[in-house]
């Protein structure tokens, strides 16, 4: 009836085993990610243009202000050194593009940032207090929600100059009411977990529970919702840029350059184009990322 | 039901109100006025022009007096066409916004549910995978994108539709504008839909339905629809405010003059009155809009009561 040394070995071995199986949500999630396919090609095209923006308008012969006089709206060509050819200014495409690139996801990644800080807070706060400090501050968040906030930050740059620091902030500062409406969510959840009592109990102060034990269980949400949000971003600055109220000339971002395209694209397609296919590759590649990471993060997903 | 209405009308007002009143300390408190970037003028010429519109006064006294006219549906004068009213302006354009943004919105709604709802009846199919795949195109490739590739196919290449103006709402300058401006919330509604459709035709009161051999066609449009159809009822806020902002775009591109055109050359004028008087305006059709959606929410979803 006895089990052989052996054999008491290997289940031994076998539950090491086991028990070396057993995965942490972040490396499950990871596992999941890895296997979308449309996720991980999105991740890697994106790496390539966020590279290519970053050190690619110092690969060109050409400063993204160069006028030259003599090579107007001309096209695409490897020999003159102009690959996307060049805008009605005789100033280079090619690195005008990357140029925009770089405002355009700066705008994008900085926007979602403060929209992520601001949100993730004010949910958290209101959530974690409740009661009558949660009622206000959810009838501040849906008051917020009616205004047209488009017309709101159009408003700003009007009044306070085009800035692009003032972008930022304004981009950024309208658009966390999603993330503070999801985190609250979350964060009802989670405070009557046994966790949050237990630091209670120790006398943990509300501004560190919130900050050490909250904030970190909703981060997986956070992160997804981020993700989704950095297109946005980028869609509202190109949005302004688009109308003129953006960044300023000879500064550009993909939605200026767009402007600029849309005008001249009869006898210059190209500078439509080139600005707008890497503006949508961009787009695409978040939005498959951000619905991989979803899925990824979903518990009830498995 | 008349008291839960009353009470969601009643509660817009403040909202309104915190809308007007930053708007208008915002714009009192920007650096400079409206007359400052002119030509330096006699400050004897200065004074008077400010006497006019009345920033000789007090703040609070110019906020209030901005109300009082507000209350009377007086927007104020315009800074920068100085003969005309905001009121005048607006009144011109807002016919044509209206008529682009109200097409836009109604074909979005329209299309946008038939067609998730036929992916979601179809799922997994050929007509499924095309509509999905539509949608993440549309969802993704904003309005000043398409706009622009539009006018280049239909009104550049093949000449079948002008490629812009206006011309009283003639219906073939009407086709593009609306068809830019509506692209993306068709995509948003046909994924909202389809995702709610499939989760209400797997659930059991269906599954009954079906049971008792009623036609497939008629558990969709009698048992089906109106549940599933919440979600994009809830949406329609957000697609509401998106179109009003589109509008600012595609009248850009389309040179139409509507209310997102006179908005852009009042920003970039700095035309404060204008920009201020629209803000409001299109904050109080959000607000009202928003409070309709809420009220529709509620006489849909026998759920909620109140």
């Amino acid at each position: 009836m006895f089990v052989s040394k052996e054999k008491s070995q290997a289940i031994a071995n076998a539950a090491e085993s086991l028990e070396i199986e057993g995965r942490s949500l972040w490396q499950d999630a990871r596992r999941r990610f890895f296997r979308n396919k449309a996720a991980v090609v999105s991740l890697v095209i994106l790496t390539l243009i966020s590279l290519l923006v970053i050190i690619g308008p110092h690969l060109s012969e050409y400063a993204f202000d160069d006028t030259d006089w003599s090579a107007m709206h001309v096209g695409p060509s490897i020999e003159s050194g102009h690959y996307f050819g060049t805008d009605s200014l005789g100033r280079d495409l090619f690195v005008r593009t990357l140029m925009g690139g770089q405002i355009s996801l700066m705008v994008g990644l900085l926007g979602a940032i403060v929209a992520m800080l601001i949100g993730t807070l004010y949910g958290a706060t209101s959530g974690f207090i409740g009661g009558r400090v949660d009622q206000v501050m959810m009838r501040v968040l849906e008051i917020l929600y009616s205004f047209p906030f488009m017309f709101f930050v159009i408003l700003l740059v009007t009044f306070f100059g085009r800035n692009i620091l003032l972008i930022f902030l304004a981009i950024g500062a309208v658009s966390w009411l999603d993330m503070a409406r999801i985190v609250r969510g979350q964060t009802l959840s989670l405070k009557r977990k046994e966790f949050i009592e237990a630091a209670h109990v120790c006398g943990v102060s509300k501004w560190k529970i919130i900050t050490r034990h909250i904030v970190p269980n909703v981060l997986g949400i956070v992160v997804v919702y981020a993700t989704l949000l950095v297109p946005s971003m980028i869609l509202f600055e190109s949005f302004l840029s688009f109308l003129g109220l953006g960044v300023q000339e000879p500064m550009t971002s993909w939605g200026a350059l767009l402007n600029e395209g849309s005008q001249s694209m009869e006898i210059a397609l190209w500078q439509l184009l080139f600005p707008a296919g890497f503006m949508v590759t961009t787009l695409f590649c978040f939005n498959f990322i951000g619905d991989g990471l979803r899925d990824a993060l979903d518990p009830k997903d498995r | 039901m008349t008291k839960f209405i009353f009470k969601r009308l009643l509660e817009a007002i403040p909202t309104l109100l915190v809308l007007i009143t930053v708007s208008f300390f915002l714009m009192r408190f920007a650096p400079g006025n409206p007359f400052s970037s002119e030509r330096s003028l006699p400050p004897q010429v200065k004074a008077n022009i400010e006497a006019k519109y009345g920033f000789d006064k007090p703040v609070v006294e110019q906020y209030f007096n901005y109300l009082k006219n507000l209350v009377q549906g007086d927007l104020g004068p315009s800074f920068k066409y100085k003969d005309y009213t905001v009121n005048e302006l607006v009144a011109q354009a807002l016919p044509v916004s209206a008529k682009i943004g109200a097409a836009a919105f109604i074909l979005a709604v329209l299309i946008g549910v038939s067609l998730g709802t036929l992916a979601a009846l179809k799922q997994n199919s050929w007509i499924d995978y095309l509509v999905m795949s539509g949608a993440m195109v549309g969802v993704v490739i904003p309005s000043f994108v398409l706009a622009p590739v539009l006018v280049l196919i239909f009104a550049i290449g093949l000449k079948w539709l002008p490629a812009g103006g206006w011309n009283g709402g003639a219906v073939q300058f009407m086709v593009l504008p609306v068809v830019g401006m509506m692209m993306h919330y068709i995509s948003s509604i046909a994924r909202i839909m389809r995702g709610s459709m499939i989760e209400v035709m797997s659930s059991n009161f269906i599954r009954t339905a079906r049971a008792k051999g009623l036609a497939s066609s008629y558990i969709v449009l009698h048992h089906a629809l109106r549940p599933a159809i919440l979600p994009v009822v809830s949406y329609l806020g957000p697609a509401f405010v998106g179109i009003i902002t589109g509008s600012v775009v595609i009248e850009t591109i389309f040179g139409l003059p509507g209310i997102g055109q006179l908005f852009v050359n009042g920003a970039l004028n700095r035309d404060y009155s204008m920009v201020l008087g629209l803000t409001i305006l299109v904050g109080a059709l959000t607000i009202t809009f928003n409070a309709i959606v809420d009220i529709l929410y509620a006489v849909i979803d026998p759920k909620i009561r109140y």
